[in-house]
């Protein structure tokens, strides 16, 4: 695969979440302009930061005025997902030049790591393609959600109400986009089973806390019924041969 | 807010989601992966996602709403079961999104 072909590979496995997310950039961009923040606290937001859902919460803190420590831990919070997803592409891009792990970093969403992630595994994206696929979806997400951004402060200045609509089910309709692939093995049930009810018993944590260990519970369900699954299979194997 | 302010919010912000995405990635040529945390990550994505929209869907207004008038229920079911069935992204979304619009504003 040439440049050219890598980069369409990772923008085109990126297109139904990047529909999936115009909804939720113009959102974005209403819910600031009707909070009364300058346009351009939320456009600077947008281009710098580039994290969707921590961007909603921090909206919605600065508009309770919470203290600035408060936006950037919660922010930190939000974001820790992040770090799981970097250390399961550190295995892809341990030959890469810094200056690309560099922007790989900053590029690394939700969305990017979806779409890219899942080709390595079956066999699409290889060292040499991957980080351009990853690149490709990278700017894809990157101009969509800025141009939202922008179509959002304009038209929540012209249309009042319009953080009412309920645009954020967008997000909603895209995560479930990501999961249902994964959801093959008893394991990835019983991982998304705990994870959902955690999400509900601990939602009254401060801080987003109850996500943090929801995922945290759901990983380690997932994981933990996977060993017990090989353990029983490894078993069943042992008795055939015996047999 | 002030200008100062908003620079600090965002400065803030940035320095904290960038440092989580790229602390590994930057030192990536250094670090191996044990083959249990390997296997565990593959969980993440599944349960991160899960555990954000479950709330949103179940308590769209802070309270449990597991009935039908709930909106984001229906179009959620409505997604889940098009993702299951046919695993087709933007179909999922698109359906999701239809139901959820059609209960909300129809219904």
């Amino acid at each position: 695969m040439n440049t050219f072909a890598s980069v369409k590979t990772g923008i085109v496995a990126s297109i139904p979440m990047i529909i999936g997310g115009i909804p939720f950039g113009i959102l974005f961009g209403s819910l600031a302009s009707s909070y009364g923040l300058s346009p351009w606290f939320a456009i600077a937001m947008s281009a710098i930061v580039f994290a969707g859902s921590a961007q909603f919460v921090a909206l919605g803190l600065i508009a309770l005025n919470a203290p600035i420590w408060v936006i950037v831990s919660t922010t930190f919070i939000v974001n820790l997902r992040h770090l799981l997803y970097a250390a399961d592409m550190v295995k892809y891009v341990k030959h890469l030049p810094f200056s690309t792990r560099l922007i790989m970093g900053f590029g690394l969403i939700d969305e990017t790591y979806a779409a890219v992630r899942p080709l390595y595994t079956v066999g699409t994206l290889n060292d040499k393609t991957g980080h351009k696929a990853y690149l490709g979806s990278f700017l894809a997400f990157y101009i969509m959600w800025n141009i939202t951004t922008v179509l959002g402060v304009l038209s929540g200045e012209l249309i009042p109400g319009m953080s009412e609509w309920g645009l954020e089910f967008a997000m909603v309709a895209t995560f479930i986009g990501i999961i249902t692939p994964y959801l093959k093995t008893q394991p990835f049930w019983l991982c998304l089973m705990s994870a959902a009810v955690s999400s509900i018993v601990l939602a009254g944590l401060p801080n987003n806390l109850g996500l943090l260990s929801s995922a945290v519970i759901g990983v380690l369900v997932g994981f933990f019924a996977e060993q017990q699954k090989r353990r029983h299979e490894s078993v069943t194997q042992f008795e055939g041969v015996d047999s | 807010m002030s200008v100062l302010q908003s620079l600090v919010i965002i400065l803030g912000m940035f320095v904290v989601t960038f440092g989580i995405r790229f602390v590994l990635l930057a030192r990536a040529h250094k670090v191996t992966m044990p083959s249990y945390v390997e296997q565990a990550l593959k969980y993440v994505p599944v349960a991160v996602l899960t555990a954000i929209i479950t709330p949103m869907v179940l308590m769209p207004s802070g309270e449990m709403s597991l009935s039908l008038d709930n909106p984001w229920l229906l179009g959620a079911l409505a997604a889940f079961a098009v993702g299951i069935y046919r695993q087709q992204q933007l179909l999922t979304i698109v359906v999701g999104v239809l139901v959820f619009f059609v209960a909300r504003y129809a219904l």
